[in-house]
């Protein structure tokens, strides 16, 4: 069994202001290392064995069609150990 | 004349588009998400709420609904489609429309009437306006800022597409005060406010909104 993670990001010039909210909870809270911080979203996909190169380019097809909308987002696929 | 409105899970504001289009002078039928076909409708309304539990992304995966299969092939050759709201998030997801609808600024759900100015009168929903012609219709949503890149904005300013735009101060962070765009083609139309709930006095804060069902109506007569 191996797990696929893909990362989801909205890209840099879109507003966040779900970051941005957490951004500005974290120093009321005494944590004042951040000098910014953007949220985003992970999914864990776990298929059998190790993936194929075939698997992997059907889940990219898969994060650009469903889990990122690519008009706004990024994503990143890997496969963690 | 027949106009279909949209029930995905989760839909909530299918009924009050099908009274708008009864008060229009036409027959709204009821069109199931998971039924591809679209009845012979003359055009088809998405409705606002939060289909499929808004889970995702608003509008993510009711846009591969086996109706949104219908509804896309037949927009590309004309039919007129208006997407309020969640119809609106459905409409980008779909790619019908371009740009994305995303949390609004301020993180704040977003529940009144709002001023806004029609600013393209040739589209298929809003044939019946005057230009520039300031409405006032609710506004309720929780991800309503539209959002796109510098030349898809460019693009929609320079084609005359922006449908409308927020009056006053930005409620949500949309680029260019956008509330609603058009396609090229002008059958296509997404808005954010809610035109199905201004229609009668007695339950909205004008009837400014019924000029959208009875642009559509004109504009199929035109034909």
């Amino acid at each position: 069994m191996a797990k696929i993670v893909v990362d989801v990001m909205l890209k840099p010039e879109i507003l966040d202001p779900q970051g941005q909210a957490v951004g500005a909870a974290l120093p009321r809270l005494g944590f004042t290392f951040a000098q910014s911080v953007r949220q985003g979203k992970r999914f864990e996909i776990e298929v059998e064995g190790d993936p194929t190169p075939a698997q992997l380019a059907e889940i990219s097809k898969a994060a650009e069609t469903l889990l990122a909308n690519p008009v706004i987002e990024t994503f990143v696929v890997r496969v963690e150990k | 004349m027949k106009v279909g409105v949209v029930t995905f899970p989760g839909s909530l504001d299918d009924q009050d588009a099908a009274r708008a289009v009864r008060f229009a002078g036409a027959t709204p039928v009821s069109l199931w998400h998971r039924d591809s076909d679209l009845h012979g409708v003359d055009a088809v309304i998405l409705p606002g709420g939060f289909s499929y539990g808004d889970y995702l992304r608003c509008g993510a995966i009711s846009r591969f609904a086996p109706v949104m299969t219908s509804i896309i092939e037949q927009a590309k050759s004309g039919l007129p489609v208006l997407g309020i709201c969640n119809g609106f998030q459905i409409l980008c997801e779909s790619h019908l429309l371009p740009g994305a609808l995303t949390r609004n600024q301020g993180l704040h759900f977003l529940c009144g009437p709002q001023k806004i100015r029609i600013e393209n009168t040739t589209s298929a929903w809003t044939s019946n306006f005057v230009q520039n012609r300031e409405i006032v219709i609710p506004l309720k949503n929780g991800e309503g800022s539209f959002q796109c890149d510098d030349s898809t904005l460019a693009q929609l300013e320079s084609e005359g597409r922006v449908i409308a735009r927020y009056m006053g101060e930005n409620p949500n962070g949309s680029r260019n005060l956008i509330a609603g765009i058009t396609n090229a083609r002008g059958n296509v139309v997404g808005i954010m406010p809610h035109p199905e709930h201004a229609i009668d006095s007695l339950t909205g804060p004008s009837t400014d909104g019924l000029a959208f069902f009875t642009s559509v109506l004109n504009s199929l007569v035109g034909k």
